[in-house]
C-alpha cells in the first residue's frame, strides 16, 4: 500500500507525456530543428513552476510526509561527465526519439520495438559500469 | 471530455510534470527516471560484474513501482484517452521529413513501427538505446532527473548536462539522421 501513491503518480506521468504527444519521435525531430515551441514550452514551464516549488520548500522548510526535511539532493560538481554523458545521451534522444521516462510508456502504448531500445538501454548502463572507472569524471 | 480526448498543450503538461516532481519530493523521494535502468541491472546480477550495481536497490522500488505506473498511463491514455494519433507538425518539420524521405503518417516513423522486421532498423534501435542507457549513467541523468529537476534545483552541473543533450541531439538531428535514411 506504501507504493501506491507512486504507482499512482506513475500513472499520472505517462497518461501527461502521452497526451502531450513528447512520446512522438516527430516532436523530439521537431525540438531539436527549433520548428516548434511545444516542447519547449513543455521543460520550460516545468522547470519554472519547479523553481518556484523547490523554492518554497526550501523557503519554508516544508517537511515530507514522513515529517523529515525536504532535501533535494545536489549533483556532485564538475563537467566532464556532465558534457559528454549529456552528449552520448542526447544523440541517442534524437535518434529513436525517446528518453528513458518515454521509453517505458511507449512499451505500455505497445509499440513493442521500444522493447529493444529498452535492451540496449540497460546494456548501454551495464557498460558504462564496467567502464567507469576509467572514463573521465 | 472533448479537454481530455484532445492533446494536451504545453502548458498543461510542463505544469502538471512540475506538480509530480513536488509531490515526489514530498513523498520523501526524488523524481528521475533513468536510475532505473541502474536499479534494473543491480537485480538482474550487474554486481557480480562492476561495483557500481552493488548498491541497496531495495530502496528504490519505489521508482520502479512508478515506472510500472508510467507503462499503466501510456497503455491507458494512448488507448482510451486519444481520438486521433496524426501529429500535427509544423510545415517546415512537415518538408524537412520529406526532403530525407522519413514517412509522416503516424504516431512514429516507420523506421520505429516496423523497426524489428530489419536488420537495419533493430540496429537503430539498439543503438539508439545503447546511447541513452550509457550517456544518463555518464551523465547522472536525463531529461527528468537533470532538465526537470536539476534545473529547478539551479544546479549547475544539470545546465552542463542539458547543454550536452542539446549538443547531441543537434549534431544526430542535422547530421546523422539525414545520412542514415
Amino acid at each position: 500500500m506504501k507504493y501506491f501513491k507512486f504507482l499512482l503518480l506513475g500513472f499520472l506521468f505517462g497518461v501527461i507525456l502521452t497526451k502531450a504527444e513528447v512520446l512522438s519521435w516527430y516532436r523530439i525531430y521537431e525540438m531539436f530543428r527549433f520548428e516548434s515551441f511545444h516542447m519547449y514550452g513543455i521543460i520550460g514551464s516545468a522547470v519554472v513552476l519547479g523553481i518556484i516549488f523547490i523554492q518554497i520548500i526550501k523557503r519554508i522548510r516544508l517537511k515530507s510526509i514522513d515529517g523529515n526535511e525536504i532535501i533535494v539532493e545536489e549533483k556532485e560538481k564538475g563537467w566532464k561527465r556532465y558534457i559528454i554523458g549529456g552528449i552520448i545521451f542526447g544523440l541517442g534522444w534524437a535518434l529513436v526519439g525517446a528518453c528513458p521516462g518515454p521509453i517505458f510508456i511507449l512499451i505500455g502504448a505497445g509499440f513493442y520495438p521500444f522493447l529493444v531500445v529498452l535492451a540496449g538501454a540497460l546494456l548501454g548502463t551495464f557498460c558504462y559500469g564496467l567502464l567507469k572507472d576509467k572514463l573521465p569524471h | 471530455m472533448e479537454f481530455l480526448l484532445s492533446p494536451w498543450p504545453w502548458y498543461v503538461a510542463g505544469p502538471a510534470i512540475s506538480v509530480i516532481l513536488f509531490l515526489l519530493l514530498y513523498f520523501g523521494k526524488k523524481f528521475g527516471l533513468s536510475s532505473n535502468l541502474r536499479t534494473m541491472c543491480a537485480i538482474g546480477g550487474a554486481g557480480k560484474f562492476s561495483s557500481f550495481f552493488n548498491f541497496d536497490w531495495k530502496q528504490d522500488i519505489w521508482n520502479l513501482v512508478f515506472v510500472l505506473g508510467t507503462i499503466l498511463g501510456g497503455f491507458f491514455a494512448y488507448n482510451y484517452l486519444t481520438e486521433t494519433h496524426d501529429i500535427l507538425l509544423s510545415a517546415k518539420t512537415n518538408e524537412a521529413l520529406k526532403e530525407i524521405g522519413i514517412d509522416q503518417n503516424n504516431y512514429l516513423p516507420s523506421f520505429i513501427l516496423d523497426g524489428l522486421k530489419s536488420i537495419k532498423g533493430i540496429l537503430i534501435l539498439l543503438v539508439g538505446g545503447f546511447l541513452i542507457g550509457f550517456g544518463t549513467r555518464y551523465a547522472n541523468g536525463c531529461t527528468s532527473g537533470h532538465a526537470i529537476s536539476g534545473l529547478s534545483n539551479l544546479q549547475l552541473p544539470s545546465l552542463i548536462a542539458v547543454i550536452g543533450f542539446f549538443i547531441g541531439g543537434l549534431i544526430m538531428t542535422h547530421f546523422i539522421i539525414p545520412f542514415i535514411f
